[in-house]
C-alpha cells in the first residue's frame, strides 16, 4: 500500500490496518484522517496491497 | 468499524463519545450538536442576524454552512489580511467566494491594505515590537466588533473548535493567567460601551472532527497553515492535548467543559475577576483598555511611539 501526507509517501508491505500503518511511520491517529479515492475510514479499515491511502491533516488552515 | 446507528461503514470514530458514524449520519450529527450548543449557551436565536468571520479554513467555512443548514439568518465576513506568501490571503479569499457563490450566500469583504493603507505583514514591519500574529488578532478584533455594530447584527460568530479553546486553556492555565481564564468563554455578551456579542458555536466539537465534516460535505477550504503560524505555541500546546487524548479519550473535552462548569458555579474565580476597566478610544470610539487612542488606530500613527511596553524590545 501506499501512504502519503503533505509531500511524503511510504510503500508499506502486507495487509494492515490504518491504525498499524499509521503507527509505523509515527503519525499519531489524532492528528490526520485517512482516506481512499476521496473517502474517509476508519482506523481499524485493513487495507490492501494496492491501495492509496492520502492522510489529512486535522489542524489547519484559519 | 459500523455506523451506531444505521449498522452501515462508519467514516469517523469519535472515542470520547463513544460513537462511531456513516457519513450521512455524521453529517447529520454535528449540526445537532451545534444547535445543542447555541441553545445551551443562549448564543443567538432564529430572529438574530449573525455574521461569521469566516478564514477560508475548515472551521469558518464549516460553521457557516452549519448555520445556513440550521436556517440561522447568517452572513460572511472575510478579513483580506495581506499575506503575500504564495498568494495566502487572496488564495483563502478565493475558498471564502467559491463557498459563498455555491450555497448563495451573501458576504462582505474588509481588505486591510486597501482600507488602511498597510498589510498586516507591511504595518508588523513598521511597529517595533509589533509581531504579524499580535498585529492579526488585534486588526481582526477590531474590525470585526466595528462591522459588527455598524451593520446592525446581533451577534458575532467565530469557528473556534474544542481544540483551539483547550489549548488557549493550557496556555492560560500554565501562567495562571487569571484575568484571560475569567473572560474565555462560549459567550461574550455585548457591554454598553461598545462591544460586540461575540460566540464560538463550535466549542463542543474536535477538530478532528471538523476537519472530517468540511471532507465528508465536500467544503473546498484553505489546507495550508498561515505562513506565519508555523512553530507557534498554540500547535505545540495541541499536540501536547493529542498526546493526552490518545491515552486517555475525552482527555481534552473534560479538561475545556468542566472548566467552563467549574467557573459557572464559582468554583474558580470570583466573580469580578473578568472586569478590565474600559475607555472609549478618542479617535475611533471603540472601548480600550488603554487610556487615549485604542491600539488599533495607534498601529496606524506613523509617529513614533512612547516607550510603552519594554519587553519587546530588543
Amino acid at each position: 500500500m501506499k501512504l502519503i501526507y503533505r509531500n511524503q509517501t511510504w510503500e508499506l508491505k502486507g495487509n494492515i490496518t490504518i491504525r498499524d500503518a499509521l503507527k509505523k511511520v509515527g503519525l499519531r491517529p489524532e492528528s490526520v484522517l485517512a482516506t481512499r479515492d476521496g473517502k474517509l475510514l476508519t482506523e481499524d479499515v485493513v487495507v490492501q496491497a494496492d491501495d492509496v491511502i492520502t492522510l489529512v491533516a486535522v489542524v489547519s488552515g484559519g | 468499524m459500523k455506523c451506531t446507528k444505521c449498522g452501515q461503514p462508519a467514516v469517523i470514530n469519535m472515542r470520547q463519545h463513544r460513537l462511531g458514524l456513516c457519513a450521512e449520519h455524521f453529517l447529520e450529527w454535528v449540526p445537532q450538536v451545534v444547535q445543542r450548543t447555541i441553545e445551551k449557551y443562549d448564543m443567538f436565536t432564529p430572529e438574530d442576524r449573525v455574521l461569521v468571520a469566516v478564514s477560508g479554513g475548515k472551521d469558518s467555512l464549516s460553521l457557516w454552512d452549519i448555520l445556513l443548514r440550521l436556517g440561522y439568518q447568517v452572513e460572511g465576513i472575510y478579513i483580506n489580511l495581506g499575506i503575500p506568501h504564495d498568494s495566502y490571503s487572496d488564495a483563502s479569499q478565493r475558498k471564502v467566494e467559491a463557498f459563498a457563490a455555491e450555497h448563495n450566500a451573501a458576504y462582505r469583504v474588509v481588505n486591510v491594505k486597501q482600507q488602511y493603507g498597510e498589510s498586516i505583514p507591511e504595518v508588523a514591519k513598521r511597529k517595533r515590537g509589533r509581531t504579524a500574529c499580535s498585529t492579526c488578532g488585534l486588526v481582526k478584533r477590531h474590525v470585526l466588533n466595528e462591522v459588527t455594530l455598524r451593520e446592525g447584527f446581533g451577534v458575532l460568530a467565530t469557528g473556534h473548535n474544542l481544540d483551539d479553546e483547550a489549548a488557549v486553556l493550557f496556555q492560560n492555565t500554565l501562567r495562571w493567567a487569571t484575568g484571560y481564564l475569567a473572560r474565555q468563554a462560549p459567550v461574550l455578551p455585548a457591554s454598553h460601551g461598545g462591544l460586540a456579542r461575540k460566540v464560538k458555536p463550535l466549542i463542543r466539537l474536535y477538530e478532528r472532527e471538523m476537519a472530517a465534516y468540511a471532507l465528508v460535505r465536500g467544503i473546498d477550504y484553505i489546507y495550508d497553515e498561515c505562513p506565519y503560524s508555523q512553530g507557534a505555541t498554540t500547535l505545540f500546546y495541541k499536540q501536547l492535548l493529542d498526546q493526552l487524548e490518545a491515552e486517555s479519550p475525552g482527555a481534552k473535552q473534560s479538561f475545556y467543559l468542566e472548566f467552563l462548569r467549574a467557573r459557572a458555579d464559582g468554583r474558580l474565580l470570583p466573580a469580578d475577576a473578568a472586569r478590565p476597566t474600559l475607555n472609549q478610544c478618542q479617535q475611533c470610539g471603540q472601548p480600550t483598555t488603554a487610556p487615549g487612542i485604542c491600539s488599533f488606530c495607534r498601529l496606524w500613527s506613523t509617529q513614533e511611539e512612547p516607550l510603552e511596553r519594554t519587553d519587546g524590545d530588543e
